[in-house]
């Protein structure tokens, strides 16, 4: 074997150039393949990142059908206390699970007593919620941004087009479910920054505020939104809580319920997808360089070594140990490649969070791309490139070990 | 004792529907440790005949035992075994692989063919590479080496796997009087010591008159043997 390896060593070096040329492409692939993965990758998970940990939560539980009439903020399909304490149960069963937030959603009119206009609300407890969305609190642009009962944190777009900063009195006028209207006056706390997608322009009242200004006789919920431990485990948890909801309607305690991840809640899940399918098709560019590079090499290799694999043969050497001699050249040649791509797409890496470029999405601005050094993603396009590259030579090499010596004697 | 036998070889060759019979109805019988050479004019199948007797390409008709082996009937596989096994091949151009050293060439069938390991690999390469005098470049490279040091290198190669017959193919063709006479002078002394049998052909009469066996081929027939007695044994 150590024989084999060093002819197939001493064959690439005999051949330098061309060795060379074929590394480096390979190393290019490579490098484009890694950094453009950890960075695409970098950036979708910085925008989910804001996306659940400033708005949505990682996943979200609401009476069945509440996200398809979600434009309507609908009061008529909220889950009752009963139902709340059997989900919170459920919740709290799960190690998973870091913080929960129930939030009762509403849209009102908003007034500074010469101007009224719509607003959407979600009514919170301050705490549950900011544990279960840490990023909110980064959203306060002006005020103290507390939440106190009589408060209200409203979207900086209201703020700026009605003219109402911190410290100021609004009133908020609701219907509720029956068709009663109610109003409360408010003090303004915080003026929030918005954030892209659904959702990312509602304001916040205190629950025990929204419960009253909605009449409501005991706080029923439209949304639970939930943080796990490990956002990796998302759809693992989103399906066993959803199990634990399903025992507790199999058991009378709740009605149907439905628990949805990011994934289901913002359009930015499409855009996601794009950008892994945009991975994938460099991933997919990478391995047709690879084979038809390798196996170009591989078969010019072979015609110009006929008159050796001739010899060899001629002397007895087995079709296996031929085949297995080229084999070893190609994988070679790609595991230069390889090392080469990995070593600057490990620089490219450092470099670019060296220099943290920063870039702006949607109303989102300043965030910084900082593209993880992922071993694991290394080793697994190193080993597929690796694969192809033997993949690219088996056939040249095959044909090598099927030589017929006394042609290839004659060969040259 | 007979190292090969063969009776009415025939091989045709059929090229764009036209058949070539390189050889025609030769037989002859060589005796261990001898040194026979195949002479004739191009084109009289001497490779064709050579071959045959390596287990590189089968007869059309006609039979042969090489070694104790009928060769003319072996699979692919089975023929590089044996070749592997019992045969040493010398070649024209050397054929020495550019990417191994002197030495490492002459291992190469032990390492890659034989298996044989490491010690009695060592033992084997230094003894023939002291036994065609040159011990002194075994860390060179074929680039390196002049047409008779490789040629001697190959010879070494061949008989590294101790073959009871080495077959070559116009082993002097391409090197000059001076070096085709230390390269037959080295099959003899191999000859005597080891008792290898050597076959080879070639069209060069000053080869010729150092060898002790002659077989005369004309357009694919043996048309005459001669045995010169005035050469030394
Ligand atoms: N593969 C082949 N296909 C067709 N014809 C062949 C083939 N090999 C050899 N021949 C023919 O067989 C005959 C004998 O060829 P061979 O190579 O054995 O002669 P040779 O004595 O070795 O000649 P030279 O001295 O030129 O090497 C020639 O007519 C040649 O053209
Ligand atoms: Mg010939």
């Amino acid at each position: 074997m150590t024989t084999i390896v060093k002819i197939a060593l001493r064959n690439l070096v005999r051949y330098r150039r061309r060795s060379l040329l074929t590394a480096s492409l390979i190393a290019i692939g490579v490098m484009a393949v890694i950094v453009f993965g950890a960075s695409a990758g970098a950036f979708r998970s910085l925008i989910v990142g804001q996306m659940t940990d400033a708005m949505l939560g990682h996943l979200q539980v609401h009476q069945r059908g509440y996200v398809a009439s979600i434009d309507n903020l609908p009061l008529t399909m909220l889950l009752s206390p009963a139902e709340v304490a059997v989900v919170e149960r459920a919740l709290r069963d799960r190690p998973e699970v870091e913080a929960y937030s129930r939030r009762l959603k509403f849209s009102g009119m908003f007034s500074n007593y010469t101007e009224t206009t719509a607003i959407r609300l979600n009514g919170v407890n301050p705490e549950e919620e900011l544990r279960t969305i840490p990023l909110l609190a980064s959203r306060i642009r002006q005020g103290a941004g507390t939440l106190h009962p009589g408060e209200i944190l409203i979207p900086e777009l209201l703020a700026s087009g009605m003219g109402v900063a911190p410290g100021d009195t609004v009133v908020i006028v609701a219907t509720n479910r029956e068709g009663s209207v109610n109003a409360a006056q408010l003090v303004v706390s915080g003026v929030l920054g918005s954030v892209t997608g659904p959702g990312g322009r509602d304001g916040y009242v205190h629950i025990d505020d929204a419960t009253s200004l909605l009449r409501m006789d005991e706080p029923e919920i439209s949304e639970i939104a939930v943080r796990l431990r490990e956002f990796d485990r998302l759809n693992e948890s989103a399906g066993a809580i959803r199990r634990a909801l399903e025992e507790g309607r199999a058991a009378g305690a709740i009605g149907p319920t439905e628990v949805h991840t990011w994934e289901g809640l913002s359009p930015f899940y499409n855009i996601a997808v794009m950008i892994d399918l945009l991975a994938a098709s460099a991933t997919l560019g990478l391995i047709a360089l690879v084979l038809i590079s390798v196996m170009n090499v591989m078969l010019m290799s072979v015609y110009e070594r006929v008159r050796e694999i001739g010899t060899i043969a001629a002397m007895g050497t087995m079709p296996r140990t031929i085949l297995g001699m080229f084999i070893v050249e190609g994988l070679l040649l790609g595991l230069l490649g390889v090392l080469i791509g990995d070593a600057v797409a490990a620089g490219a890496i450092l470099a670019i969070n060296a220099v943290g470029p920063t870039f702006d999405f949607g109303r989102e601005t300043g965030l910084v791309l900082a593209p993880r050094l992922d071993l694991w993603q290394m080793l697994t396009v190193s080993g597929v490139v690796l694969l192809v590259a033997v993949a690219g030579t088996v056939q040249p090499a095959f044909k090598a070990s099927r030589m017929d010596p006394v042609e290839a004697l004659r060969h040259g | 004792m007979r190292v090969i036998v063969a009776e009415r070889l025939t091989k045709t060759y059929s090229r764009g529907g036209v058949s070539v019979d390189a050889l025609k109805d030769v037989s002859f019988t060589i005796d261990r440790a001898s040194l026979v050479t195949f002479i004739g004019p191009s084109g009289s199948g001497k490779t064709t005949l050579l071959n045959l007797l390596g287990a590189l390409d089968r007869p059309t008709h006609g039979r042969m035992v090489v070694a104790g082996t009928e060769v003319g009937s072996l699979d692919p596989r089975a023929a590089a075994l044996f070749r592997g096994g019992t045969i040493g091949f010398i070649f024209q151009e050397f054929n020495l692989i550019p990417v191994l050293t002197a030495y490492e060439n002459v291992e190469y069938p032990l390492l890659l063919i034989q298996r044989v390991e490491a010690a009695e690999r060592r033992r084997r390469v230094r003894a023939l590479l002291e036994a065609v005098g040159l011990a002194d470049q075994q860390d060179r490279y074929p680039d390196n080496l002049s047409g008779g040091q490789k040629q001697r290198i190959a010879v070494a190669r061949a008989l590294v796997t101790n073959p009871q017959l080495v077959l070559a193919d116009e082993p002097t063709a391409n090197l000059d009087l001076a070096n085709a006479s230390t390269v037959i002078d080295t099959m003899r002394r191999m000859r005597d010591t080891l008792g290898t049998t050597f076959v080879f052909s070639t069209h060069d009469p000053r080869v010729v008159s150092e060898v002790e066996h002659v077989f005369r081929l004309e357009d694919g027939r043996l048309v005459g043997q001669e045995t010169q007695a005035g050469v030394a044994r």
